[in-house]
């Protein structure tokens, strides 16, 4: 049985357009030394899935050079691995393409997959998961397509650009939606994870190519419903999707204030979230530097206070900056005297001595990659 | 198919290193870990890479699947080439005999199919356990330009401490005249580094000679280079200015962790021109918790820390719970400080859980001497475990047995 991931790096770039300015969705940086892909892989690598194809149609300079070769997830090898898939002959559908059409625009790379099943994921899910039950389920069930869901109550964003699936009592998907009807009620939201069966991957492909079909789930999904086997699985662990900066916010900081949910995440010792390795040395604590309630990475140096933050790689934070409730990207220097709460600031910026920003918890103050204030 | 290198490097990393006790009961000295994420051998190995050396014979000899699967392929110091990279060798069974390593020149001399592979004109001799960074692209050159036959980098040291080491005395030129092994009058205080390049057929001369005399103790210090010095061989003494420490013992072991602090350390990890590379476990990020206290240090992924940690080196996955107190010490892979624990003055090995209330090393300063627990070991709560005490596993039933609390 062979098995394929085909992972979305770009899909949902408009959901959060100030971290996707220059790099895909997949390589939005996130708990200190990750980025949103690195679950996406690990998860696969740790169900088993070595034969890994990433989709990408635009700014992936950063997400290729964090995949590299793919060693860091042991994905460089001869048979199966790690392949980056830019855009076909065809050309790239452009910005907000779907899924679909994604898959339209790599279409000769996949036609020399002869792949049993594959795994399909986009990288806006931050969760640890083992595909083995669905990929079982899918299997078990001669499904053609399985989609992962979970239930939950359309809280904060969660209610726009998502799709609600609805099911029978046997699992069988009896129809899909974008909206709605009610906000109070609890949904089955997609996860955008599915197990699709390999030969009618490449019917619906030929079918969306023919007929110029855009979405998999309005175009052919809902045209057929009941001539093919769509089911739901339902997964009901840790979840968080990464809808808007205030969701990418609200997620960081959950993990500083719940132990619970870092641990489903971090704390599984046979499905480690593997990352690419940067050989940063230890963080250095001078003295003057406070730090509580804070996750940091390695590389940093700091001589201020920190209080219930997340600091990326190779951070400095000068003598008396003080740092509250903040997001900082890596290499961001923040200078003697700052001082910055409710903050976002993308990689390499510099923030020079004094300066005085604060946001909140519901906007957080966000400065772009580079920026120098 | 083996492409020529100009220059190969040779690392003994087979010794004992019985001076650290029982942090080298179960692993070679060149794998004891370091400054939070690096193993002793990272620094040789980095300065290869950095000085352009891509070429490493890694001699290994005494408990070596540590060092070895540290090693691995090499990849870490992007040593995982086709042509080259790095190469672990240990002793090996040959048609007429099959011998440990008995000396650093034996080592060599029975890996010289090693080093013909690779047709270079010199070889550098290295050791596996000083931290140091250092560039020997330079003292190729330097070797190069001198018409040296060997030679030998040195480091100015203080004439008090002379005598503890080789002492190369050498003319205007640079020129070696004499070399004594610890002498009681220092004549200079040029100490050698123990890092040697020899053109390789001098160097493979003189081997295959001191292989056959039965006197020899097969070491390069006292047979070797005493042997070419009395044969008029041309000797130079490379002088090296910068940080270099010898990290064989408890004490220089724990001071050169204590080096890496401070706002401008002795000896800096963060230097962007000439990075030092390790193998990574790839763990989160380290978290600190919300009544933690933490002053120069360094801290390293996968630890949580709670309680207070003060002058240290925490090495990855070390959890320091709440109300304990770790200061002037180098905690180790994944060590647990239990609660209102104290560690001062300590080394404390990987995997091994300090029970809470217990009393690690020296609690006062000044600074007495440091305290070492072992690997994998369980401290009972409120053991107390004094300063300069070595503890390993049967010193650790000694005191179970005795319901020794003190």
């Amino acid at each position: 049985m062979k098995v394929v991931g085909i992972v979305f790096a770009n899909l949902h770039e408009r959901n959060i357009p100030e971290l996707t300015a220059d790099r895909t969705v997949g390589s939005i940086p996130f708990g200190c030394r990750y980025r949103l892909i690195d679950f996406t892989l690990s998860n696969m690598v740790n169900s088993g899935i070595t034969d890994i194809r990433v989709a990408t149609q635009y700014n992936y300079q950063s997400l290729m050079d964090h995949i590299g070769s793919g060693k860091n997830w042991d994905l460089a090898r001869h048979s199966g691995g790690i392949k980056v898939l830019p855009p076909d002959k065809q050309g790239s559908p452009g910005h907000g393409a779907s899924r679909l059409e994604t898959l339209k625009s790599i279409r000769d790379s996949l036609s020399s997959i002869k792949a049993d099943y594959l795994i399909m994921a986009d990288c806006d899910g931050i969760c640890n998961i083992d595909y083995s039950a669905i990929l079982q389920d899918h299997i078990d069930h001669h499904a053609d397509i399985t989609m992962m869901v979970k239930r939950s109550p359309l809280t904060g964003t969660l209610g726009n650009r998502i799709t609600l699936v609805e099911s029978d009592e046997n699992g069988n998907i009896t129809g899909l939606a974008r909206q709605p009807g009610n906000r109070s009620e609890e949904y089955d939201i997609f996860m955008n994870v599915a197990v699709i069966s390999g030969q009618y991957l490449r019917l619906i492909l030929q079918e969306a190519f023919s007929r110029d079909y855009h979405s998999l789930t309005m175009d052919i999904m809902m045209k057929q419903i009941g001539n093919y086997v769509y089911r739901v699985f339902r997964y009901d662990g840790t979840f968080a999707f990464i809808n808007s900066l205030q969701d990418y916010f609200s997620y960081s900081m959950k993990l500083l204030a719940d132990g619970s949910f870092r641990h489903a995440l971090f704390g599984i010792p046979e499905r480690p979230i593997l990352t690419k390795v940067h050989n940063s040395p230890p963080t250095r604590y001078l003295e003057g530097a406070t730090v509580r309630n804070s996750l940091v990475a390695d590389g940093c140096c700091i001589e201020g206070v920190v209080e219930n933050s997340v600091l990326f790689r190779g951070v400095h934070i000068g003598k008396n900056a003080v740092v509250r409730n903040s997001i900082l990207f890596q290499n961001d220097r923040v200078g003697p005297g700052c001082s910055l709460n409710y903050l976002i600031a993308d990689k390499n910026a510099v923030l020079q001595e004094g300066c005085v920003l604060s946001g909140h918890p519901l906007k957080p103050f966000f400065i772009a990659k580079s920026e120098v204030l | 198919m083996y492409q020529k290198k100009e220059c190969v490097a040779m690392l003994l990393a087979g010794g004992q290193g019985s001076r650290l006790y029982t942090l080298t009961e179960k692993t070679a000295k060149p794998a004891v870990p370091f400054g939070g994420k690096y193993r002793i051998i990272d620094f040789p190995l980095s300065n290869c890479v950095n000085s352009g050396l891509d070429t490493v014979g890694v001699l290994t000899q005494y408990q070596p699947l540590q060092l070895n699967e540290y090693i691995g392929n090499g990849q870490p110091w992007d040593l995982d080439r086709t042509r080259g990279g790095v190469m672990v060798l240990p002793p090996y069974q040959r048609q007429q005999s099959a011998d440990w390593y008995s000396g650093t020149a034996n080592a060599i001399f029975q890996n010289l199919q090693f080093i013909d592979r690779y047709d270079p004109d010199y070889v550098l001799i290295l050791s596996g356990d000083h931290i140091y960074k250092m560039d020997y692209e330079a003292m190729l050159s330097f070797h190069k330009k001198a018409g040296s036959d060997c030679t030998i980098s040195v480091l100015q040291v203080p004439l008090a401490e002379a005598s503890r080491f080789g002492i190369m005395n050498a003319d205007e030129t640079g020129r070696i005249v004499e070399f004594e092994e610890k002498p009681k009058h220092p004549k200079s205080t040029n100490a050698s580094m123990g890092i040697y390049i020899f053109g390789t057929d001098v160097l493979k001369e003189y081997l295959i000679s001191d292989d056959a005399d039965p006197k020899s103790t097969k070491d390069f210090g006292r047979d070797i280079i005493p042997k070419m010095l009395a044969d008029g061989k041309r000797l130079f003494a490379y002088p090296f200015s910068g940080y270099w420490k010898d990290v064989g013992t408890i004490e220089s072991l724990w001071e050169a962790n204590m080096d890496l602090l401070g706002v401008t350390p002795s000896f800096d990890l963060f230097d962007q021109n000439w990075r030092i590379y390790s193998r990574s476990t790839a763990q989160p990020p380290h978290l600190i918790g919300p009544d933690a206290s933490l002053s120069n240090s360094l801290v390293t992924e996968g630890c949580e820390i709670y309680g207070t940690v003060e002058n240290s080196v925490l090495s990855d996955g070390v959890i320091v719970e709440a109300g304990a107190v770790v200061r002037e010490s180098v905690i180790m892979s994944g060590a647990v400080i239990r609660k209102n624990a104290s560690v001062r003055y300590s080394i404390v090995d990987s995997e091994t859980v300090i029970g809470e209330g217990a009393r690690v090393g020296s609690q006062e300063s000044p600074r007495a001497p440091i305290a070492v627990v072992g690997g994998s070991l369980e401290i009972p709560p409120e053991t107390v475990i004094e300063a300069g005490e070595m503890v390993n596993a049967s010193r650790l039933d000694e005191i179970r047995r005795g319901g020794d609390k003190r």
